[in-house]
Formats: structure tokens, sequence, C-alpha cells
């Protein structure tokens, strides 16, 4: 029995075939990295219980999923950071975090003070969330999520649809709750750029399946680390195209 | 007169209030649900709007006769009949305006897609937890349109309303039917101020909602 998250889990999704094995700790932050279509954002769905695949999914022991049992989603421990935010039209900021918080039950981790201190948003709490920009509401959606007391943050492409500049910050806002916090961080993306330097450990999907799962200590990652990011993303993408092995053999 | 006011403002309010909770988990359901049925549900739900309501007051009125099968299961709980009852006035007006009440709500349900749904769900919220906390208030728009347009709806009923209650002064006859008899009687002076009436009011009403609607936008984005 894994003391990590496990996912063994295999179905369709329209078009394309999913076959998704995966075993890693429950710490840090792990990237999942792959070029759109290749299933990212469904593994994220099944590991929240939004979308049922065949198979089996359990945390730190507990399982989720498997032949006889199905969790509903708003019974796992999951803090779900979509893409496009979704935060409540019809509530202001301090009641779009509030909402999970209340549901959640007595405050074991983070207290609500503690997220809008480190989350800095304190000068949102009291507007609507249509007057909030992009990288803000990404700011209230990891807190909303982190206020719903979670074992496991999984977060879709947080930085996508962000200026450079609101990039940046939601990067280090990233970086910082993989070290000021003990909830382990599951984050998508399809350009890793400032993301990828944070990561404990990276897994690349391609096509449905998992490519290739790496520790940064271990392999070739360190190696290319005086190259940026953008390009050692590109390399490896190009050399995963080319049929060869994800990341180059070290020496 | 103000007694043909006062049946149709209860009968508009009460058919708008009873509707609106009975449409809202049909037109979930429409919206939302898996299955074979839906298309069918949503035609038979439509029906009325096509149908000349007298071809629906008739059938009603079949229902609501002494002697239907309806009524052999509702007279063990004291309702004998519900025809020429405002009772079956109610039953009669929300059925004819039952296509007003679910359109508008699953149009808004649609709109509003899986991501709240999805949101709520990873906030611990069950799924009737999620339709009360999350859905419904973003659909308030659609609630709003369905209840002005079943109360307009009802107010301006005629065909269903003669069909079914026969306009019994003081129970089942409302301003429609009033106005009708008061011309077959040649009191065109009483059916003018009525009908007068009318307009003003339904225009009144429609300003209102589309006032309160642009207002709603602007807050919710």
């Amino acid at each position: 029995m894994s003391a990590g998250l496990t996912v063994a889990v295999a179905g369709r999704m329209g078009a394309l075939g999913l076959d998704l094995q995966m075993d890693i700790p429950l710490q840090g932050v792990s990237l999942i990295t792959g070029p759109s279509g290749a299933g990212k954002t469904t593994l994220l769905r099944c590991i929240a219980g939004l979308t049922r695949l065949k198979g089996r999914i359990a945390v730190a022991g507990e399982v989720w999923q498997d032949g006889a049992r199905f969790t509903p989603p708003h019974r796992r421990q999951v803090g779900y950071v979509f893409q496009d935010a979704q935060l409540f039209a019809h509530l202001s900021v301090e009641d779009n975090l509030a909402y999970g918080a209340r549901r959640a039950g007595p405050v074991q981790g983070l207290s609500t003070a503690e997220v809008v201190g480190l989350l800095n948003l304190s000068p949102l709490l009291r507007r609507g969330t249509a007057q909030l920009s992009g990288g803000e509401r990404q700011r209230v959606a990891i807190g909303r999520a982190l206020l719903s007391q979670p074992r496991l943050l999984v977060m879709d492409e947080p930085t996508a649809s962000l200026d450079p500049e609101a990039r940046a910050d939601v990067a280090a806002l990233i970086g910082r709750l993989a070290t000021e916090l003990a909830t382990p961080v599951v984050v998508v993306s399809h350009d890793p750029g400032r993301l990828a330097p944070l990561a404990q450990r990276r897994i690349r999907m391609a096509g449905g399946r998992i490519v290739a799962s790496s520790a940064p200590s271990a392999d070739a990652v360190d190696r290319l680390d005086g190259i940026d990011p953008e390009t050692r993303d590109g390399l490896a993408r190009a050399a995963l195209a080319a049929g060869l092995p994800p990341l180059p053999p070290p020496g | 007169m103000t007694d043909a006011i006062w049946t149709t403002l209860r009968l508009a309010g009460l058919t708008t209030l009873l509707l609106l909770i009975a449409a809202t988990p049909l037109a979930l359901w429409l919206a939302r649900g898996r299955g074979w049925g839906r298309d069918l549900v949503a035609a038979i739900t439509a029906l009325p709007l096509v149908l000349p309501p007298t071809v629906l007051g008739f059938y009603l009125l079949l229902l609501m006769a002494p002697d239907s099968p309806v009524m052999a299961v509702l007279r063990p709980f004291g309702v004998p009949s519900l025809a020429f009852t405002f009772s079956g006035l109610v039953v009669g007006s929300m059925i004819y305006s039952l296509p007003f009440a679910v359109q508008p709500i699953r149009n808004a349900f649609e709109a509003l897609g899986d991501g709240p749904w999805d949101a709520a769900a990873t906030l611990r919220a069950s799924p009737l937890d999620a339709l009360l906390s999350v859905a419904l208030p973003l659909a308030r728009r659609g609630f709003l349109s369905a209840g002005v347009l079943v109360f307009a709806h009802t107010v301006g009923e005629f065909g269903v309303v003669l069909m079914i209650g026969g306009a019994v002064p003081g129970r089942t006859d409302v301003v429609s039917t009033h106005i009708f008899q008061l011309v077959e009687t040649s009191d065109t002076a009483d059916a003018g101020r009525l009908a007068a009436g009318l307009v003003a009011f339904s225009f009144l009403a429609l300003s209102a909602v589309m006032l309160l609607d642009r207002r709603l936008g602007r807050v919710a984005g």
C-alpha cells in the first residue's frame, strides 16, 4: 500500500483512449507536462472524481475509487484550481474564500487569515469577482482551494491565461506553497516555463499515457539546468516527437 | 369587477409560485440529465405553446370532471371535481404556462455549464448544496424571466380559463373572461376600463422586469 498518490485508470474520453498509471509521493510540487490533448486535465479530473474512468485511485492508502467504490468529488479532500478559476460570480471574493472553508469543517491546516496573508488577498476581499484581473482571479482560486483543507492541491494550467507579469507572480506563489505549506501540489502545464524549476518531479504525458516520470536528483533535468526552461522543454518535446527517450540520456 | 381583478391576481400569483417550484427539477433534468427520454419530454413540455387553448381546456375539462379517472383517484382525498373551481384553474394555468417556466430556467442552467457545479463539488458541496448555493443564484435571471412570463401569460389567459372555469363570478371569473362578458352585455364602458387597465399593468410589469434584469446583469457580469 502506497503512502502517496496512486492512479491506475483507463477508458475513453471522446476520441482519446486513456491509460493512466502513476504513483507519486504526496510531497512538494509534481509537474505534469505534455502537448494539449494528451489527457492532462482528464488525469486531474479523475483524481478529483469529476471524471469517472475505470480503475483505482488511492491517496495515502485511502481508496477513493476501485472496482466497488467511487467516492464522489465532494467527499474527496482535493483542492482544485481550474484553468479559468471558476470563481462564483454571485459571491464576493470573501464569500468565495469562505465557501469551501465553511464546508470543510474545523480548521486543521491554514486559517483564513493565514491564506489571505500568504496570497496577499486583503485588498481584494470586498470586491466582486468581475472586478479582478486574471492573476487576481487565480490567487483567489488558489486561496479558496487551500481553505477547503485539502490533502492534495491540483492545478490545471494555473498560468496559461495570464500575462507574463501575472504568470511570474503566480509561479512564485506556487513555489511558496511548496516550501511553506505541507500541502502537496500536482500542477498541469503544457508550457511549464517558470513552473519547471519549482517541481520536485516531472511527469510527461502524450496520447493519453504517461510516457515518462522523473525525479530531478536522478536524471538529466539537472544537467540541463543551464538552459532556460522554454528551450529545455522544447528540446524534450522534440525528442519525444522523434520517438527518442523523453529526456536526453546522461553524459 | 373588483372580484374579477382579485381572482386574476390570486390565480396568476399562485400559478407563478407553484409553477416555478414544479418547473425547476424538470428544467434541471432537461438541461443536465442523461437518457433518451429527454427530447420526448421536452416536446411534451412545449405542447401548450402550439395547441389552441380551447383544445387544451377541453382535455383538461374532461380530466377534471367528476367521472374522470383522475378525479376517481382524488375523490378519497375530498376533491370530487376540479371543473369550475379555482383549484382547477390553478392546475390548468400551470399546465398552460409550463413552457414559459421551463424554457427560461432550462436555458439558464444550460448557460451555466459544468464549471460552477464542478467547482462547488471540489469545495465539498453535495449536489443538492451546489444547486441551492451556486446554481440557483447564478441562474436567477432565468427564474426572473420565467416568473414574469408565467404571471403575465396567466393574466392574459382566456381560452383555458373559460373552458375549465366557466367564468363563475367571484370564483373563476377573471379579468379576461369578465371583459368578454361585459362586451356580450354591451357594457363597453366597463370593458374599456378593464382592458386599458390590463394594458397598463402588462406594460409596467414588463418594464420592471427589463430594468431588474439589467441591474442583475450589472451585478453578476
